[in-house]
């Protein structure tokens, strides 16, 4: 599968990163390239084999229902680029 | 019988599922140790998890994962042993991580089933598809600035359990009872508080039309309904909509439609169907949720009672109609009450209580049941002095009414306002004698045949005994002495 | 008198203990080193007056009586670990002001244990790359130089170029990496210097910027086994704010370290000798397995089937969880933000000026290969791939207790190189990023040099939770091969 310059801008806007029309054309070479690569997994038959997300060989951890964190709306907002009155700010949403 | 809509080309069949966003009651969120309170400051109840910071890792709260179990078989549905909390990845500034932490392919409860009541009296099964946990975003709030949206994690990573009906709703009623009966189940399970004003409970809608008998038509995803009257009309306006579209020759397309209240109508989400690519994918910061056996069958054995078993209970233990039975069982709080005032009394007679006196007074007080000044001990008690003859129910009424100004027992009031009723004969046989020599005109009229002055008489002894005569005496003592 | 900066772990803490030498002294005499190694751009942000007064104290505590296990150690931190109160950037512009309210784990355990922080160290922006060229703040430079005259710049490999780099030129005793497809091990053979990769699961990854979560593991890296052992030991051990640490005791590795592989059964594998790999590796390689012979072990060929298909594997699955777990720098709540004409336009703008070139290449791909109609066909066929790497593993250590490999396909090369074709640079993990989709303990020792004078290591995997044969490999290799040769910067100082 090649990646075609619609295709880079379509997953570029999914991936929220702004591509300008002048870099299209490097990015559908690069990415093809490394999906051309990837293919070669083709070559072996998996239809009878589990996959695997994690290695860790154990129990999903849990916890106590207990409040022991948060309440700390300063540090929260410490590294905001823009906050007021206590909330993030961001530009106006339109729905 | 069927709810048809009379198109021009005849009529149209709704179809309808639901899609329940129910928050799930814990002290704590999904995946971090943040509070859940309603109500707080922006931005207080976030820890760096809900925040999204870098590097920050969930770890499952225990009894969330719990009460969607508890949910589950409270639903009659199968509860998955094996399950998994996927990414559902988009962008939306009150979603900080860039993912919802979701259940996709392997939710945590399968199929299961509801049982509606309908207006009429009937009822209807109303399929479960499935029952899956997930965090709850948080909130934009676009009025604050002119120019600003903004932003409060409060709400980011509470738990949320999102209920999906099979499409077996055919009307506006059926949707709100199926609302309802959800809303009751869950707060008789203690999992969600069902506080739609408070955005506890938040739905949406699928709706497709069709002509009756025919196959399912396309159907559009109606966002953002959050009150049971709000289903209603966002239901009835869609369905509209769409015979429009299809009797004008059009097609409906699959969409997201957000339900605008102000403007009572639903409107196409179009950036929403642009990004529409969750790329769903395990999170690999977890991994698959397994639960015993043994787990399960704990849950289970401290199931409560819930409302159908509730309704049917008390109507055959209690003999009270399906009305009855239904108004009491709405809230486990209510047939609670109910139960523990009618213990050893006449059932009947506690159910018209609670029903028409304390309900009725409440109401009117703009008062809840869990502050109610008349506890179910004391409106008990206050039962005990009618069956037992101490009262009348008129004064009964009167006791009643100084019971929930001032809290205290009725024994209390009947002692101090000296309200016991006279059944000592000779003591009513003197008020009669005295009424009817104040009145000889009425005893000759009475005697000549005009029998409804017997109520007069009846009015004038218990006004003059101050309402304390015990009626049925008064009753049989007068007509012995008029018609004697 | 030794200069303090060429002592080992291990020395140091000895010579603290008996007082003579303070934790104060020690750290001058690190930042002295930092300062005139600026030139290699080993570190992103130095902490010298937290350093200091982290030494102050720990030489109060040694007056004490009260001192910890690393008391008075300097440390480089890599700058993926969040450190409460200091700047951490994971070397992207996106986080370029950013600073944590928090401090991870494992470095909140090395300070526990008394061990200081010199600063936060340079690497390939957000652990992406092999050979440190990525970062937003630089190419980190390898100490080493080729003997033959060329002045090329080397890489110090990637992405724990700057940690590899630091402790090779002995501007710190010690570092923090992480590893995710080789991150730890390539850049430790690239600089000399030995370095480990624990089990997944082994080292909290609570407070370490995320990278791919399935696979990112912390390690660490110093100038011997023995000292390797002594920081892993400081750092490894469950932590119940991460999911996927597990709750299993930590043995003592450095009462374990005997050095003794007598009567063990080393793998080698034979998938490894793939073509076009340079002879000085399968040399060095060669050498290693006299080695264990000598040492009394015994050689066991093996076989892993699937390991050509293991860096495509990687390059699916890594990507697809880095766009994911990368979706966070919006510009919303920390980090940088470009103002654009909407919201989106603002995501757009901050996304595509804060990250690089390589960042944004894993990004899409891993945003294609999760996205409707190729899920199937690359992520999940991905995992059942990463399935059959695992289960070569397992059947292998049926047979034997570890595994030796080369731990790179070259020695370090120069900086531009490899830099044409993505793919070219992604080859650089061949035989590390199998025990990485694998979650397995890896190691890698410096074993010699190449016939330009560059370190060459090889690389020990073990079983899971095995680190204690790792390291005794390792321990053994390094006996065996003892390592004198020092980077041209550590020579030129000391002449």
């Amino acid at each position: 599968m090649s990646m075609d310059v619609k295709t880079v801008a379509k997953v570029a806007s999914l991936a929220r990163i702004r591509v300008e029309s002048d870099e299209l054309d490097k990015y559908s070479r690069e990415l093809s390239g490394i999906l051309k690569w990837i293919e070669m997994l083709d070559n072996v038959n998996t239809d009878s084999v589990e996959p695997l997300a994690n290695v860790a060989n154990i129990e999903l951890k849990q916890r106590e229902d207990v409040v022991s964190d948060g309440n700390y709306q300063q540090a929260v907002l410490k590294n905001a680029p823009e906050s007021l009155q206590g909330y993030f700010a961001v530009p106006k949403v339109i729905e | 019988m069927a709810y048809l809509i009379r198109g021009e080309t005849g009529d149209w069949e709704m179809v309808i599922g639901l899609e329940v966003h129910a928050q799930i009651t814990a002290n704590s969120k999904l995946f971090s140790g943040s509070a859940t309170d309603f109500g707080s400051e922006a931005n207080t109840q976030v820890s760096f998890v809900d925040a999204a910071m870098p590097g920050m890792l969930p770890v499952l709260n225990q009894y969330c994962v719990e009460q969607a179990v508890r949910t589950g078989l409270g639903l009659n549905a199968a509860v998955n042993k094996y399950s998994v909390f996927e990414r559902k990845n988009y962008f939306y500034p009150d979603l900080p991580q860039g993912y919802q932490i979701s259940q996709f392919l392997h939710p945590i409860v399968g199929k299961g089933v509801v049982e509606i009541d309908l207006p009429d009296g009937t009822t209807k099964e109303i399929g479960i598809t499935r029952l899956h946990m997930e965090q709850d975003a948080g909130k934009s709030v676009h009025d604050m600035h002119p120019k600003k949206s903004f932003v409060d994690l409060n709400r980011s990573g509470s738990a949320l359990m999102e209920i999906v009906s099979e499409p077996d709703i055919r009307s506006p009623e059926e949707a709100t009872a199926y609302i309802t009966k959800l809303r009751m189940i869950l707060r008789y399970l203690g999992t969600c508080d069902g506080n739609m004003d408070e955005g506890s409970m938040r739905c949406d809608v699928n709706l497709s039309m069709r002509k009756p008998g025919a196959p399912f038509g396309t159907r559009c995803e109606i966002k953002n309904v959050n009150s049971i009257k709000a289903v209603q009309m966002a239901i009835d306006y869609e369905a509209q909509r769409q015979i429009e579209v299809l009797e004008n020759g059009g097609v409906i397309k699959q969409e997201t439609r957000l339900w605008d209240p102000a403007k009572g109508e639903t409107r196409s989400m179009r950036s929403k169907e642009e990004a529409h690519d969750y790329r769903y994918f395990p999170d690999p910061d977890l991994l698959p949720l397994t639960l015993t056996d043994e787990l399960i069958a704990r849950i289970k054995a401290t199931l409560p009672e819930l409302p159908d078993e509730k309704k049917h209970r008390f109507m055959g233990d209690y003999g009270l109609s399906l009305y009855d039975a239904g108004v009491l069982i709405a809230e486990r709080e209510r047939a609670d009450f109910f139960e523990s005032a009618a213990k050893g009394r006449d059932a009947k007679l506690c159910a018209n209580w609670v029903l028409n006196e304390l309900l009725g007074r409440l109401n009117k007080d703009g008062k809840t049941l869990s502050d109610s000044p008349v506890s179910a001990e004391n409106l008990g008690g206050l039962i005990d002095r009618i069956a037992d003859n101490t009262i009348s129910g008129r004064i009964a009424k009167d006791v009643f009414a100084e019971m929930m100004d001032s809290g205290t027992t009725a024994d209390s009031i009947i002692d101090a306002k000296g309200l016991k009723q006279v059944t000592d004969t000779g003591a009513i046989e003197a008020v009669i004698d005295s009424v009817m020599a104040e009145n000889p005109q009425m005893v000759a009229d009475y005697r000549g045949g005009k029998d409804k002055l017997f109520g007069f008489f009846v009015g004038q002894v218990m006004k003059k005994s101050g309402g304390k005569a015990n009626p049925a005496a008064v009753n049989d003592l007068l007509k012995s002495k008029l018609d004697g | 008198m030794t200069e303090l900066t060429n002592l080992t772990i291990s020395e140091a803490l000895a010579k603290l203990g008996k007082k003579e030498i303070s934790a104060t002294e020690l750290t001058q005499a690190h930042i002295t080193a930092i300062e005139k190694n600026r030139h290699l751009n080993a570190f992103i942000t130095e902490t010298p007056d937290i350093a200091l007064s982290m030494a102050k104290a720990s030489d109060e505590r040694y007056a004490k009586g009260t001192a910890g296990a690393l008391e008075g150690i300097p440390l480089g931190i890599k700058d993926l670990f969040c450190t409460k109160g200091t700047r951490t950037t994971a070397a992207s512009n996106i986080l370029n002001n950013f600073v944590p309210q928090y401090e991870s784990t494992v470095t909140s355990k090395f300070w526990k244990d008394g061990a200081l922080m010199l600063g936060k160290l340079n690497l390939d922006e957000f652990a992406m790359g092999s050979a440190n060229t990525t970062s937003h703040f630089g190419n980190v430079l390898n100490p080493w130089k080729r003997n033959n005259g060329d002045t090329t710049d080397l890489v110090p490999g990637g992405s724990s170029g700057g940690s590899s780099a630091a402790v090779a030129a002995r501007m710190v005793m010690g570092a923090t990496g992480t590893d995710t497809g080789g991150s730890i091990r390539q850049p430790a053979a690239f600089c000399g210097i030995s370095g480990i990769k624990p089990t997944y699961g082994r080292c909290s990854r609570w407070g370490v910027v995320a990278f791919a979560s399935s696979l990112d593991q912390a390690g660490v890296f110093a100038r011997n086994v023995e000292d390797c052992a002594t920081l892993l030991q400081s750092c490894a051990g469950h932590d119940p704010m991460d999911s996927t640490s597990a709750n299993l005791p930590v043995p003592d590795f450095k009462a374990l370290l005997t050095g003794s592989v007598k009567g063990m059964k080393i793998g080698i594998p034979k998938e490894y000798r793939m073509d076009g790999t340079p002879e000085e590796i399968i040399k060095i390689w060669d050498q290693g397995i006299e080695w264990m012979k000598d040492a009394g072990a015994e050689i066991v060929n093996v076989s892993l089937p699937h390991t050509e298909y293991a860096l495509p594997t990687y390059y699916i699955i890594a990507p697809a969880e880095c766009s994911s777990n990368l979706a966070r720098y919006d510009g919303v709540r920390y980090g940088l933000r470009v103002e654009g004409e909407n919201l989106i336009d603002q995501y757009e703008r901050t996304r595509a000026a804060g990250f690089g070139n390589e960042v944004k290449r894993r990004i899409m791909i891993g945003t294609y290969v999760l996205s409707a109609g190729y899920y199937d066909a690359y992520y999940v066929k991905a995992q059942k791939l990463r399935r059959l790497i695992y289960n070569d593993f397992m059947n292998a250590f049926e047979k034997v207790d570890a595994l030796l490999t080369p731990t790179a396909p070259s020695a370090a090369f120069g900086i531009g190189e490899n830099e044409d074709d993505p793919i070219k640079m992604y080859l650089n993990d061949v035989f590390t990023v199998p025990c990485s989709l694998a979650g397995l303990p890896g190691m890698s020792v410096p074993a010699g040099v190449d016939s330009l004078g560059l370190p060459l290591g090889l690389q020990i995997i073990g079983k899971p939770w095995d680190e204690v044969t790792v390291f005794n490999v390792s321990r053994a290799i390094e006996r065996a091969a003892n390592f004198t040769a020092m980077p041209a910067t550590v020579v030129s100082k000391a002449a």
